[in-house]
């Protein structure tokens, strides 16, 4: 039985533990439906020509968590932003941990989906939003909803600041030597509320685990959302990140992902802007090294006028590591003066490092401005030489060089503790000496 | 200091050098003068260690060592100084920061630990005010964005830190108008002692009559024809460079 066969039959015991009644169930089995006809992607696909999942999936997976594993917090501590305050929903190995946790539901709720899914007070809430800007046709996406049953759940209430980031965090203990978890989130920030996210994903030790997850990001008018994602995990651990957000008028979304560090990431991140005058930020620093890949496969759908939509994604490639880049806008027929901004720029540091870079572009509204720059270049020559006629032995030159060139990402990020949290890891990735006040 | 016998040089293929000889003692400024394509930045490029640069002939001997065999870095480290014509930018990297990684460098190589960050702090600030460089620029990004003068006086505060025995200053002066030049000779002079030397490029003779000279020679298709005091500098001011080929 293969993994597809395997996920298929799985089904039956997975709905032993859930409650068949819910409306949300012919969801899950509408979804089954769609990822036994599409079934995994292949390099086939245009969307997955350059990233194949055949090593991932020719491997077999425990599909559902074991009960709860506790966690040392001393041995975790420095996953999380502990010098400040913050929420946390916490899982191990996809087991929600009220240990590791701060939820709350005063002024504003950071609780579980597994909650959200079941209990009536929610019930308008997920009928509202759930599974409403997911991609139904994509077959990773839909393999998650058919399985949803656990992850994070936030919902901002109108005019309120979250007043505390909220730290998503999944760990991974190592206890099944192979895991396929697929949690599933909801963002729902009201109107003129605020919050700022970070998603970390964390392995303990060495072992293959996979995360399909899938988050639905909702920001309604004057919304404003600052998302971070940390992908910094172990080099056995993968990641098939999709992310929808739907953007109401006057709202910015801001989402940074940090790809440091895992076997295989994609992300998929998408952006719908539904109301005029959206901001929409998608920034992204990559740097790999051994035999590491990640794709960042982006869709900005500008469907209103007068909206801006950035992006910037500073990739560096050593070892015989891999990176794809894919950066899809679409304007609108009716998305006058929308402004839409793509860069996408790489550094090779060594010969078998590859990089496929592709801005894809459709436009169809005339009075806009749109540009897009992708470049793969080496570290230049002559800026080496000038920092090694200074005494700057050549690998330090190198990495000072690299990280000028991936940090100005980090202009952006709003978290002082995190900003330098990232600062620091980029440096260190980089072998850069930052003993001067960097 | 530095003695170059017969150097021959060549960058892809094409000669530029066809056997310099040079020998500079410390305490001592040479200037060396020439036209377009005669070879002068190739010279200095050479010394310094730039890769592109093939050495065919010739050598060069620092304090008595062969620099042939050494790398740009360890050619720093040894105390040999280029001020570049054209400065790179370096986007992302503050002058500060470079300075610093710079200093602890050479400092590295010599086994000392780095440099304690109030010394380096007090040292930034006389060596800063020395070449008029107010404290703002310090932290910009280095060479991005400044002006010809700017870049060229960023080059002598970063010569008034790394202290180098051996100095070469690659056409300094072009790009830059009176008061610049007067700022950077003036930092330039305060740097001269017994025991460092400096080579001065440059094209034009203006340049010397700040810092004075106490060489002056004439390349001209990668050989130097003729070597004399600061008045052979005048005395090209006056006639251009056209006489000095019938020398070569």
């Amino acid at each position: 039985m293969d993994f597809k066969e395997k996920l298929l039959a799985s089904h039956i015991a997975f709905e032993e533990e859930i409650d068949l009644t819910d409306p949300i169930h012919q969801v899950r089995i509408d979804s089954l439906k769609t990822f036994e006809v599409k079934g995994f992607p292949t390099r086939k696909d245009e969307a997955w020509k350059y990233t194949s999942l055949n090593t991932l999936i020719r491997k077999d997976y425990a599909l559902f968590p074991k009960a709860e594993t506790s966690i040392d917090l001393q041995k975790v501590k420095k996953y999380f932003l502990y010098e400040i305050d913050t929420y946390k929903v916490v899982f191990i190995d996809g087991v929600y941990s009220p240990f590791l946790s701060n939820t709350t539901h005063d002024g504003l709720d950071v609780c579980l989906m597994s909650a959200a899914l079941t209990k009536a007070k929610y019930r308008d809430l997920i009928n509202s939003y759930f599974n409403k800007i997911a991609n139904q046709e994509d077959s990773l996406t839909s393999l998650n909803t058919s399985y949803t049953r656990e992850g994070a759940y936030v919902y901002i209430p109108k005019g309120t600041v979250a007043e505390k980031p909220i730290e998503i965090i999944h760990f991974f203990t190592g206890e099944e030597k192979s895991l396929w978890l697929q949690p599933r989130n909801l963002i729902v920030v009201d109107q003129n509320a605020q919050v700022q996210i970070i998603e970390r994903h964390q392995s303990l030790k060495e072992h293959d685990v996979v995360t399909n997850s899938v988050t639905e990001i909702y920001a309604h008018q004057d919304a404003l959302i600052d998302y971070y994602k940390i992908q910094n995990d172990l080099t056995s651990a993968s990641l098939i990140d999709n992310t929808y957000i739907s953007q109401d008028r006057n709202s910015n979304v801001k989402v940074h992902t940090f790809s440091l560090g895992g076997k295989l990431i994609r992300n998929n991140l998408n952006f719908h802007q539904k109301g005029e005058h959206c901001d929409s930020t998608l920034k992204g620093i990559t740097i790999l090294e051994d035999k590491q890949h990640v794709d960042h496969f982006t869709l900005v759908d500008h469907s209103q006028p007068n909206c801006e939509s950035h992006q910037d994604y500073k990739g560096v490639f050593a070892g015989e590591s891999k990176g794809v880049f894919n950066g899809k806008i679409f304007v609108d027929r009716l998305a006058q003066k929308t402004n839409a901004f793509q860069q996408n720029n790489n550094i090779l540091l060594d010969d078998k490092a590859t990089v496929n870079t592709k801005p894809q572009l459709e436009i169809f509204a005339d009075d806009v401005k749109c540009s897009h720059g992708c470049t793969v270049g080496q570290l230049d020559n002559d800026a080496l030489f000038y920092l090694r006629s200074r005494g700057i032995p050549e690998k330090e030159a190198k990495a000072l060089m690299t990280y000028a060139f991936a940090n100005n990402v980090l202009e952006s990020v709003k978290i002082p503790i995190l900003k330098k949290r990232i600062n620091l890891l980029i440096a260190k990735k980089l072998g850069v000496n930052l003993g001067l006040g960097l | 200091m530095i003695t170059i016998e017969n150097l021959h040089a060549q960058v892809e293929g094409k000669k530029i050098l066809n056997g310099i000889d040079l020998d500079v003692k410390p305490g001592e400024v040479h200037a060396i003068m020439g036209p377009n394509g005669s070879g002068k930045s190739t010279l200095s490029s050479v010394i310094a260690g730039h890769h592109d640069y093939e050495v065919t002939e010739g050598t060069m001997l620092l304090e008595g060592e062969d620099l042939s065999e050494i790398s740009a870095e360890e050619r720093a480290h040894k105390g040999i100084f280029l001020s570049f014509q054209y400065p790179v930018e370096i986007p992302g990297v503050s002058v500060t920061n470079f300075i610093k990684t710079a200093i602890n460098a050479n400092r590295k190589a010599h086994g000392l630990e780095n440099m304690p960050a109030n010394e380096m702090l007090k040292k930034i600030r006389e060596k800063s005010a020395l070449l008029e460089i107010d404290s703002r620029f310090l932290s910009r990004s280095l060479n991005e964005g400044f002006s010809g003068g700017e870049k060229k006086r960023n080059e002598i505060f970063q010569m008034a830190m790394l202290e180098p025995k051996l100095s070469i200053l690659d056409e300094t002066d072009s790009g830059l108008d009176i008061d610049a030049l007067k700022i950077v000779a003036n930092g330039v002079n305060k740097l001269r002692s017994k025991d460092n030397a400096i080579v001065v490029i440059t094209h034009y003779q203006r340049l010397l009559e700040y810092i004075v000279p106490d060489f002056v020679h004439v390349l001209f298709d990668g050989k130097i024809v003729k070597s004399g005091t600061k008045d052979l500098a005048l005395e090209l001011e006056a006639k251009g460079y056209d006489w000095i080929k019938e020398l070569a």
